[in-house]
């Protein structure tokens, strides 16, 4: 808490800076997240795919891996997830919904995996493969809605998914959709599977400790792959959530950075799924807030990343808060 | 295949020795940093921050060349936080490079708009005029390959030259990699461990800057949101594939170039879309990545040091 606090009075001070006032920005934001039960219901919305992609981040990083590609795994999710609701028309929805929920995993699953072979077997470190493999995804996705898949007219999207693929909207005239129970399920998964599973037992040993965990007679090489594969699942699953509850389609550019935000998610959850639910929902206020506060206040909504890499970096520092605060901790080496 | 026998010419070399200047630049600042024990996944940003700030500075001043300075000082400004936060605070040195990328996405993007009115970029400002170095233009073939350019292109091989001299000729390099490969026993032996790393890392900021100096003014002239694209995490395959060397890392960052003034070339001819285009660089940094780094040897383990 004490964190974010600083991160919100650093941000402060840039607004201040830039001639912008705080109080008004700031009371802009938290009128448009928690006003009233629109604003609520939309920054549930928000925390929505977030909640995903700090899964995904946080079961990686669990197994000692640093999936920075949840970005890209959630494109390429949300892309197989709209062809398969457009592929397929007249099935019953509670066949084609999790048909393409699922596309969306394995695509996203997929899409990590890659970085797991590259990883395992030829030892490429996965915070550059990630990395670049969401650039891919941004620029094949961006192929794929602008050329085969492109809807007629001048916006760069596909066609809308059948309506039996939707999923549907628990709040009408915002976009809160059923993929918040799936994004809920997920953590409580998550949570399990961690803590009371076999799977989990390996992926933590492996995240404290590599060489004890193989002398323990755990295969490491196939827990980073399963661990990647699966955390590439969780973000693909989000943009499946996006595609099919949210948009009814794939729009080139729905994501405002989701990948990013669940990073900084993971962190302030404090690596727990339990933890990462509460701090979804306050990265998702920033997402629904920060734009009613760019609407009242033309304060750039980038304001929302400044302060989103402040809170990571203040999270990451308990040091540094310590030393803040007491004005002592670590000692100069001279 | 009309066209991609014409595409290979002396202008596509010249332009590949042009875009591997970013790229080196930060890959050495990356060996400065790696040398002395750090990772700096946040070359990326440090090296977007150059970008910005040269600009503004340029914008503001009217001179390129306190633009380059600027770049320089904002990459180095990067690197102290970075090394303030891994080397005194031990936060984790990913989530910390992690962090200054977010931070410098978001800041250069919220400062264009307050400076620009722009999320998109900046105006046009006064870049770097390209220079002719008399007798080399004149080299047949050569000459037109890297006879003229921006005079950044021919401060990062200096640049390039005097890493390999300080790092692997001079006791300030024999202290920095001490450092970095067993930070106890330079201790022991007199070294002030905390400093190096700080240095270094300073260092490494100051060099991305420098890279992103040449992406808005040595080749642009404006900013664009988000206009490194990735290069800074391409300098660090760079790096890899150089076997963390000066001039290993100048060739690999000649190859990423190539890639990307490939790439460049085959958006003009308009024969593919550009999406499919744009992802030859990413792709070919991920292939390299996995052919070579399976015989590499990282110079230090990176743990953080905490003096007993």
């Amino acid at each position: 808490m004490i964190a974010i606090a600083l991160a919100f009075l650093a941000g402060a001070i840039i607004l201040a800076a830039t001639g912008y006032s705080p109080i008004e920005a700031y009371g802009a934001l938290i009128t448009g997240a928690f006003g009233d039960i629109f604003g609520i219901a939309q920054t549930l919305a928000k925390a929505t795919p977030i909640i995903f992609t700090a899964l995904a981040f946080l079961f990686a990083f669990k197994c000692g891996l640093f999936n920075i590609g949840a970005e890209g795994q959630l494109l390429v999710g949300a892309f197989a997830a709209a062809l398969v609701g457009i592929s397929f028309d007249g099935l019953p929805a509670l066949v084609h919904v999790p048909m393409a929920l699922l596309a969306g995993a394995v695509a996203g699953g997929l899409w990590g995996f890659i970085s797991a072979v590259l990883k395992t077997k030829l030892g490429a470190h996965e915070v550059i493969t990630t990395m670049m493999l969401s650039y891919v995804a941004l620029y094949f996705t961006s192929y794929l809605v602008n050329y085969p898949f492109k809807a007629p007219g001048g916006v760069s999207q596909t066609v809308a998914v059948a309506p039996s693929a939707v999923l549907p909207l628990i709040f009408q005239s915002t976009q809160l959709s059923a993929s918040v129970f799936v994004a809920v399920g997920l953590v409580v998964l998550t949570y399990y599977t961690l803590q009371k599973t076999t799977l989990g037992y390996e992926v933590r040993a492996i995240g404290l400790n590599p060489t004890a965990a193989e002398s323990g007679g755990i295969n490491v090489k196939r827990g980073i792959v399963l661990a990647l594969l699966i955390s590439g699942a969780m973000a693909g699953l989000g943009g499946a959530g996006e595609v099919l509850g949210v948009h009814g389609r794939f729009i080139e550019g729905f994501s405002p950075g989701y990948g990013w935000d669940g990073l900084a998610v993971a962190l302030v959850g404090g690596l727990n799924p339990l933890g990462v639910l509460i701090a979804a929902v306050l990265f998702g206020a920033l997402r629904s807030g920060g734009m009613e506060m760019t609407r009242v206040t033309q304060v750039p909504l980038d304001i929302v990343s400044i302060l989103q890499a402040l809170v990571i970096i203040f999270v990451a520092a308990p040091m540094l808060i310590k030393y803040l605060l007491k004005k002592g901790g670590h000692k100069w080496s001279d | 295949m009309v066209g991609l026998i014409d595409i290979i010419d002396v202008g596509l070399f010249a332009a590949a020795v042009r875009m591997a200047t970013p790229i080196a630049s930060a890959a050495i600042g990356g060996i400065f940093s790696e040398r002395a024990g750090i990772i700096n996944i946040g070359l990326e940003g440090m090296m977007l921050t150059g970008a910005f700030a040269g600009v503004v500075a340029s914008d503001f001043t009217g001179s390129a060349w306190i633009g380059v300075l600027a770049a320089i000082l904002a990459g180095g400004l990067l690197g102290l936080l970075h090394a303030f936060l891994t080397v005194q605070f031990l936060v984790d040195q990913v989530v910390s490079g992690t962090g200054i990328n977010i931070l410098a996405l978001g800041f250069t993007a919220y400062m264009s708009q307050v400076l620009w009115g722009s999320r998109g970029g900046s105006d046009i400002v006064n870049g770097l005029d390209v220079v002719s170095i008399p007798l080399l233009k004149d080299i047949p073939i050569l000459g037109a390959i890297i006879g003229s350019h921006t005079p950044l292109v021919y401060l990062t091989i200096v640049i390039i030259g005097l890493s390999y001299i300080v790092l692997f000729k001079t006791p300030m390099g024999l202290r920095i990699r001490a450092v970095g490969e067993h930070p106890a026993a330079a201790d022991t032996a007199g070294i002030n461990v905390y400093r190096t790393k700080y240095l270094c890392v300073i260092i490494s900021g100051m060099l991305a800057g420098f890279g992103g100096a040449f992406l808005s003014l040595g080749h642009l002239n404006v900013f664009v949101l988000g206009m490194t694209g990735g290069r800074g995490f391409i300098a660090l395959a760079a790096m890899i594939f150089g076997q963390w060397m000066p001039f290993g890392a100048f060739g690999a960052s000649l190859l990423f170039g190539f890639a990307d003034a490939l790439q460049m070339r085959l958006q003009a001819l308009g024969l593919l879309p550009p999406q499919i285009i744009l992802m030859v660089p990413y792709v070919l940094t991920i292939v390299v990545l996995a052919g070579v780094v399976r015989k590499t040897h990282p110079p230090s383990n990176y743990k953080p040091y905490v003096k007993e």
